[in-house]
C-alpha cells in the first residue's frame, strides 16, 4: 500500500499504511495503524434564493505528488438510475478520497432505496439528517471527510448543509471545505454574508449601519465561485487543475467544468 | 402456505444481494427508522495487545484529539460557553455560537441549544456531533416514554437516560457537557448537568465550557431566585457576553431561551458585537475598552 504515497510531508498525515515511525525512543520503533491519507483539494457551496451551487477542484494529491488532474469531488445523489439524470441532491466530499467515495456510495444507496420504497425522491432536509447519522455510525472510526450537501428545500429555496467528520451539521448560506477552506471562507463571509460591510455615510463610528443581507443572483455567485478558486490556486499547492461546478435549480442539475491553473 | 413462503423468503429487493451486515442494517433502518446503537470500530486489536496504543480508544484519541496530538488528522469542533439557571418563572438557557477546531473558527452560527421536544431543552458543549446525535436520540426516548406511559417524562428521568447512556460509553472518547432544562407539573423548573464522564447533578445554576468561569463570575454576582423574567433574560445575556469578551474560544451570537411550564420560548439569536457596544456605551460597563475613534 505504501507505494501509492510517495513524498510524505514532515509531520503530515500523508502516509497510507506506511509503517514509518513518528518518534524513535531508545531504539524502540513505534508502529501505528494509519488508515488515512489527505488527498487535498477544496470544495465550496453557496445557496441562493432559487438555486444552490456546489463546486470543487479536480486535483487529487498525496503528499507533494499530484496523482490525477481529474478526480471529481461533487456528486449527484439519489437519482433512479446510475446516470443520476433525475437526481435532486448534490454531495461534495473532500479529505480522504476513498472515504469520500465510500460515503457517497452509501448515501446514494440509501436515497435510492428510499425512492423505490416511497415512490418519490428524498427531501433535502431528510437526506441531510440521514447523512448526519451515517457519519455518526462511524464515530469511533470516522470517515476522514468534510461533506457538504446541497439542494432545494420544500419552498424551492437553495439549501446548503455542512458536516464535520463525525456528523454534526448545520444549514448555512455558504461553506468552504478542504485544504483551502481557511483561504476561501473569509472571502465568502465578506462577499456572501456581507460581514464587516457597512452602508457608507449611515453614521459615524458605532452608529454605522450594517449592509442588508440579500441572496445573490446566480450569475454573480458563479463569478464568485470562480474567483474564490482562482485565488486558492494561487496560494495553495493542493488546489488546481480543474473546477467542477454543479448548479441545482427547479429545472434540474447543470454541470460546468472550467479550467484552473495546472502548475 | 402463502404466509409460510412470505416468512422464509426475503423481499424482492434483497433477493440476490450480497450486502455486508452493516449495510443490510442500514436498509432495514430505512423501513423502521431507529437510531442504531451499532458503531463501526477501527480494525485494531482489543485489550489482548500489551501496548495501550493498540486499543481502539487510544487510536481514536491519536486521530481526533488535538490536545493530546496537535497533528491529529481529524479536527473535531470544540469550545463553548453555555449556561442555564433556575428562577421563580422557569429556567433561562443561554449560549454563545462559536465552534473551533484548533485555532480555526469553524463556525460562528452554531445552534448550541438543542430542542429535544417542545418543553425540554439540552445544551451543547464539547463534541458537536456527540451532543447533536445523543440529544436527538434522547428526544426519541422521551417520545417513546410518552407513548408508553401516556404522560410527559420528568426531567430527572430524561437526564438519567442520557447519563446512563454516556456511562456505557465511558472511556471510548465521547466528549459532551450538557444541561437538560425543563418544567414539569411534578418537579417545577428542573435543571440537570450531565457530562461524558457520567456525572449527573441537579442544581440551580450551571455554566459549562471553556468560558464557564467568566460566565460564573457575572452570574454568581447577580443571581437571585426571585429575579423577574426581564432581569433573568438580561442576566443570561450579560453572562454570555462576559464570556465571549474574555474567552477566545467563545463568541459569535447569543442564543437565549426561556423554559416555562407550557414549553420553551426563544428570545433571539443576536450578534454579540452590537450588544457589546450597547452595554458599554449605554450602561458604562467594559471601561477597560476604549471607544474613542482616534
Amino acid at each position: 500500500m505504501a507505494m501509492f504515497s510517495q513524498n510524505p510531508v514532515l509531520n503530515g498525515p500523508n502516509y497510507s499504511f506506511a509503517e514509518v515511525p513518528q518518534h524513535a525512543v531508545d531504539g524502540l520503533r513505534e508502529h501505528r495503524f494509519n488508515p488515512y491519507t489527505d488527498n487535498g483539494g477544496s470544495t465550496l457551496a453557496i445557496a441562493g434564493a432559487d438555486f444552490a451551487i456546489i463546486a470543487g477542484d479536480t486535483r487529487l494529491t498525496a503528499g507533494y505528488s499530484i496523482n490525477t488532474r481529474y478526480a471529481p469531488k461533487v456528486f449527484k445523489i439519489g437519482g433512479s438510475t446510475s446516470s443520476q439524470d433525475d437526481a435532486n441532491i448534490l454531495l461534495s466530499v473532500v479529505g480522504f478520497a476513498a472515504d469520500g467515495e465510500a460515503l457517497k456510495e452509501r448515501l446514494d444507496a440509501v436515497c435510492k432505496m428510499y425512492r423505490y420504497r416511497h415512490g418519490k425522491p428524498m427531501s433535502v432536509s431528510a437526506c441531510a439528517k440521514r447523512l448526519s447519522t451515517i457519519l455518526y455510525q462511524k464515530r469511533f472510526f470516522p470517515y476522514y471527510v468534510h461533506a457538504i450537501l446541497g439542494g432545494l428545500d420544500e419552498d424551492g429555496t437553495g439549501a446548503v448543509y455542512s458536516y464535520d467528520p463525525v456528523g454534526s451539521y448545520e444549514r448555512e448560506q455558504c461553506r468552504a471545505g478542504g485544504a483551502a477552506a481557511s483561504l476561501i471562507m473569509p472571502f465568502l463571509d465578506n462577499q456572501v454574508n456581507f460581514k464587516n460591510q457597512y452602508i457608507p455615510g449611515s453614521g459615524v463610528g458605532h452608529e454605522l449601519q450594517e449592509r442588508e443581507r440579500v441572496p445573490l443572483p446566480r450569475n454573480e455567485v458563479e463569478v464568485l465561485v470562480k474567483d474564490a478558486f482562482d485565488s486558492a490556486v494561487e496560494r495553495h499547492i493542493e488546489v488546481g487543475d480543474g473546477l467542477q461546478m454543479m448548479i441545482i435549480t427547479k429545472d434540474g442539475i447543470e454541470e460546468r467544468l472550467l479550467p484552473l491553473k495546472k502548475d | 402456505m402463502d404466509s409460510l413462503v412470505a416468512r422464509y423468503s426475503r423481499p424482492a429487493a434483497f433477493q440476490n444481494e450480497t450486502l455486508s451486515d452493516d449495510q443490510y442494517d442500514d436498509f432495514q433502518n430505512d423501513v423502521s427508522p431507529s437510531l442504531s446503537l451499532k458503531f463501526a470500530m477501527p480494525p485494531v486489536a482489543q485489550l489482548t495487545m500489551s501496548s495501550y496504543l493498540h486499543q481502539p480508544s487510544a487510536w481514536l484519541r491519536a486521530a481526533t484529539d488535538d490536545r493530546s496530538n496537535p497533528n491529529c488528522p481529524i479536527k473535531i469542533a470544540h469550545g463553548t460557553t453555555t449556561l442555564a439557571f433556575r428562577f421563580k418563572d422557569g429556567i433561562i438557557v443561554a449560549t454563545d455560537s462559536r465552534a473551533t477546531a484548533g485555532n480555526w473558527i469553524a463556525s460562528q452560527t452554531v445552534k448550541k441549544v438543542i430542542e429535544i421536544n417542545n418543553c425540554l431543552l439540552g445544551t451543547m458543549a464539547g463534541g458537536a456531533a456527540d451532543c447533536q446525535y445523543w440529544l436527538a436520540w434522547l428526544g426519541m426516548q422521551c417520545r417513546l416514554h410518552e407513548l408508553r406511559h401516556k404522560r410527559r417524562i420528568s426531567v430527572a428521568a430524561a437526564s438519567k437516560i442520557l447519563a446512563n447512556l454516556v456511562y456505557q460509553y465511558k472511556g471510548m472518547g465521547l466528549s459532551m457537557g450538557t444541561m437538560c432544562a425543563g418544567v414539569t407539573p411534578e418537579e417545577g423548573p428542573a435543571l440537570y448537568y450531565i457530562d461524558s464522564d457520567g456525572t449527573r447533578l441537579a442544581g440551580n445554576l450551571f455554566c459549562v465550557g471553556s468560558g464557564q468561569t467568566f460566565a460564573y463570575g457575572v452570574l454568581d454576582a447577580e443571581y437571585r431566585y426571585d429575579l423577574s423574567e426581564e432581569e433573568a433574560l438580561e442576566l443570561g445575556r450579560r453572562s454570555i457576553l462576559a464570556a465571549t469578551h474574555r474567552d477566545a474560544y467563545s463568541g459569535g451570537y447569543i442564543n437565549l431561551y426561556h423554559v416555562k411550564e407550557d414549553g420553551w420560548v426563544k428570545h433571539g439569536f443576536n450578534d454579540t458585537n452590537p450588544i457589546f457596544w450597547k452595554t458599554k456605551l449605554e450602561k458604562g460597563e467594559f471601561t477597560n475598552v476604549t471607544s474613542s475613534l482616534e
